[in-house]
């Protein structure tokens, strides 16, 4: 852990070396999070129209719905779900293979701090771009709530975007960026340690894949439960 | 000079080395042979420091390698190279990057400096046009020699070969073979090759160590193992049929 944390070799590489991981590990993962923003957005906006059909509960709080449940749960911890399954696959397979194929060793034997050559830079990034992706995933939500509703005919569109600005706090935004950094670190550490100790062959670099992004899932769930009552309640 | 005085390594119950010692001299070639499994990449991985020893201690021009610490280690590691028996080329990189990195990570030289000591380098391992490939598109006895030329990018003062010829053809085996001895006498490099290829040892070994499960068993000249009557060591020798021949 400590030699991970340690101070690089050359901050030049290292700078370098977290620009690559941004572009890798978070601009790559950008269409797939719009993708599944847009069509998060659409299907709340529908399920909480079809739960509001009394007369009683006005139309504007389909958006309200949308809204909240976008930016406190969908886009922090089901985006960081997906991308724990995207991303921390990619990191643990990566450096598995850099173990098994003797890759790391070469580093070590170059002199080069290895883990925090390796890992570091993909920590950083993973906590600097996923608030970005987050408040991406939040807009694309939302906007994918509006265009699927009028499309669906669930809600006008001046309800819509007076919902989605009634009431509105900006903890709610503040609670979720929080919760994302802590999933990015979630989701960047926890494979890197299963790769970095991978022992063997191909088979247990495909392991350590798959372990690292249970791991990654099962933890993202438990910080979002402590978080939330750390936040919230 | 390299010196290693009774390592013994122990994985679990599993004693993977025992006590072995050996001393190798600069602009020279050592060979340690063996079996598969009997210990010579542990051993090769004991004296660059990749596994911790259970006990003894590693030299390198009578600097205490086993009781340094990381930082002090590290210092010692710039003045290595090895090659790995995969090549172990960073896939994601190309072949001038590749035998470039040591020279971005440690060295302010310019982006043409460096340019020009990685060809100088890649044109030493008789390899031209390969900058912009990478490890997917060479052949293996390319990737040993871009390894070979990453390997020497730092000028290093110790050299380690693991397994250089595994899964070469005869002929680019007599190659990197080639390469391996004119690079240690060009630039007095001590170095160290680990192989089971017996054309290997006739060719470069100045100096001939067996290991036997885990053990020293043998020491010798590469002349000397032809006529030895060591009973492991005729065997192992007698695998190859020219050998053999020469023997009888």
């Amino acid at each position: 852990m400590m030699q991970t944390f340690s101070k690089p070799e050359k901050s030049s590489v290292f700078r370098k070396r977290i620009f690559e991981e941004i572009d890798k590990l978070g601009i790559s993962s950008l269409p797939i999070v719009i993708i599944i923003s847009l069509f998060m957005g659409a299907v709340i906006t529908i399920q909480a129209a079809f739960g509001f059909e009394s007369p009683w509960i006005p139309l504007y709080a389909v958006g309200v719905t949308t809204r909240d449940s976008v930016i406190l749960e969908f886009a922090p911890t089901l985006v960081s779900l997906i991308l724990a399954g995207k991303v921390g696959s990619s990191i643990a397979s990566e450096i598995g293979t850099m173990r098994v194929s003797e890759q790391i060793d070469a580093l070590e034997i170059m002199g080069v701090n290895s883990s925090s050559h390796l890992i570091f830079p993909k920590i950083i990034a993973a906590v600097f771009i996923n608030p970005f992706l987050i408040i991406i995933s939040m807009f694309a939500g939302i906007l994918g709530g509006l265009f699927f509703g009028i499309l669906t005919n669930v809600v006008t569109p001046y309800e819509y975007l007076y919902g989605i600005q009634y009431d509105f706090r900006l903890y709610n935004v503040t609670y979720a960026l929080i919760k994302t950094v802590a999933f990015a670190f979630i989701i960047s550490s926890v494979p890197a340690y299963h790769g970095y100790y991978t022992r063997g062959g191909a088979l247990e670099v495909g392991k350590a894949s798959t372990t690292a992004v249970v791991y990654s899932s099962l933890l993202i769930l438990l910080f979002n439960f402590i978080l939330t009552q750390l936040l919230l309640a | 000079m390299i010196e290693v005085r009774n390592i013994s390594k122990s994985f679990g119950q599993k004693e993977a080395l025992k006590n072995i010692s050996l001393v190798a001299e600069q602009g020279k070639t050592t060979l340690v042979i063996g079996g598969s499994g009997h210990g010579k990449t542990v051993l090769m991985k004991c004296i660059v420091g990749l596994e911790d020893v259970n006990s003894g201690v590693v030299f390198y021009d009578e600097r205490n390698f086993s009781e340094m610490k990381i930082k002090q280690r590290k210092e010692i590691r710039r003045e290595m190279g090895m090659l790995f028996q995969g090549a172990a080329l960073f896939d994601s990189l190309s072949a001038e990057e590749n035998v470039g990195f040591p020279l971005s990570m440690f060295t302010n030289m310019t982006e043409e400096e460096k340019l020009e000591r990685v060809n100088f380098c890649l044109k030493r391992v008789n390899l031209e046009n390969v900058n912009k490939l990478f490890p997917s598109e060479l052949s293996g006895g390319m990737k040993k020699r871009v390894g070979i030329a990453r390997a020497i990018a730092m000028s290093p003062k110790y050299l380690f070969c693991d397994e250089p010829n595994s899964g070469l053809d005869p002929l680019t085996s007599v190659v990197i073979d080639d390469l391996i001895k004119e690079i240690t006498q060009e630039f007095n490099i001590t170095t160290i090759v680990n192989t089971h290829d017996m054309n290997s040892v006739m060719n470069i070994g100045d100096k001939v160590l067996f290991i036997y499960k885990g053990q020293k068993w043998w020491e010798g000249s590469s002349k000397d193992i032809l006529h030895t009557n060591n009973k492991e060591v005729a065997e192992f020798v007698g695998t190859a049929k020219v050998l053999k021949e020469l023997r009888k």
